[in-house]
């Protein structure tokens, strides 16, 4: 079996690899892209955690973190079409309307 | 044999994960990222969470990739992106190296209560359909409720927000 250590890692690496794709790509739908693998790597925590206490509540919360995923994703692309629609554009350096 | 497999998976994942925030193709990244959720689908299964595997694969793989896929070739995305600060990388990546240090260490000093290695799978049935179901509608019937409520939202936000000629920004 292997220690839950070793799947904590993982699952912290690639949370980190989302993070840094959220903070160096420009392209609005890659942005959301890592932010869904910093949300996988989350979710590899759960089911880590999970069978390691032999409850099945992580699972529960794996399956509304998808949920909430798939919401995100729906709203946030339309927002992106809406974006594209308005400007012309999908690079978030450009859309700084709200910036001081 | 097990930890081969998880090496395997594992490597699969970080590679698929790094090449997908360095490409700059969207559609490859789109292709990069289901590559990732399906060796993250194989870890789960590893972890006896047969159901979250399933799950993983039909609605991230299947579905969520496929609404990426469709807005990027909506919207005919092939164009180069430039960065308007040179120095953005560097440091982000930099930021990234510096928020790793405090997880490996938190990481590092877990000690599980005991034990990091579970001895038994947790009683036979364990991530099945029928312990997930009998957790959902039992334990948690309120915060699937409460995500039906949340997807129900999303879908009338998604249609209200691209319906042409009733929001207007700009102009």
């Amino acid at each position: 079996m292997i220690p839950v250590t070793y799947y904590l890692v993982l699952s912290a690496v690639l949370f980190l690899v989302g993070a840094t794709g959220v903070l160096i790509r420009r392209n609005a739908i890659i942005v959301l892209m890592g932010i869904e693998l910093m949300l996988n790597g989350a979710n590899l925590s759960f089911v880590a955690f999970a069978r390691q206490f032999g409850m099945a509540d992580g699972h529960i919360y794996v399956f509304l973190v998808i949920t909430v995923a798939a919401a995100e994703v729906a709203i946030g692309l339309a927002l992106v079409i809406l974006l594209f629609r308005n400007r012309g554009t999908v690079n978030i350096d450009e859309v700084r309307s709200l910036r001081w | 044999m097990e930890l081969y497999f998880f090496l395997f998976f594992a490597i699969v994942a970080v590679a698929s994960s790094v090449a997908m925030i360095l490409q700059r193709n969207p559609i490859y990244c789109v292709l990069l990222l289901i590559m990732v959720m399906i060796s993250i689908a194989g870890l789960y299964l590893m972890l006896d969470a047969q159901f979250v595997a399933i799950i993983q694969i039909v609605v991230y793989a299947g579905a969520i990739m496929v609404l990426f896929l469709f807005v990027i070739m909506l919207l005919n995305l092939s164009r180069e992106e430039g960065g308007v600060f040179r120095i953005q990388k560097p440091l982000a990546v930099l930021l990234a190296a510096l928020l790793f240090l405090p997880v490996a260490a938190m990481i590092m000093s877990y000690t599980g209560g005991g034990t990091t290695t579970p001895a038994d799978g947790g009683g036979a049935g364990f991530g099945e359909v029928e312990q997930i179901g009998t957790l959902l509608f039992t334990k948690y019937l309120l915060p699937v409720e409460i995500a039906a409520v949340l997807l129900l939202i999303a879908i009338v936000g998604a249609v209200v927000l691209t319906r042409k000629g009733t929001v207007s920004v700009g102009e």
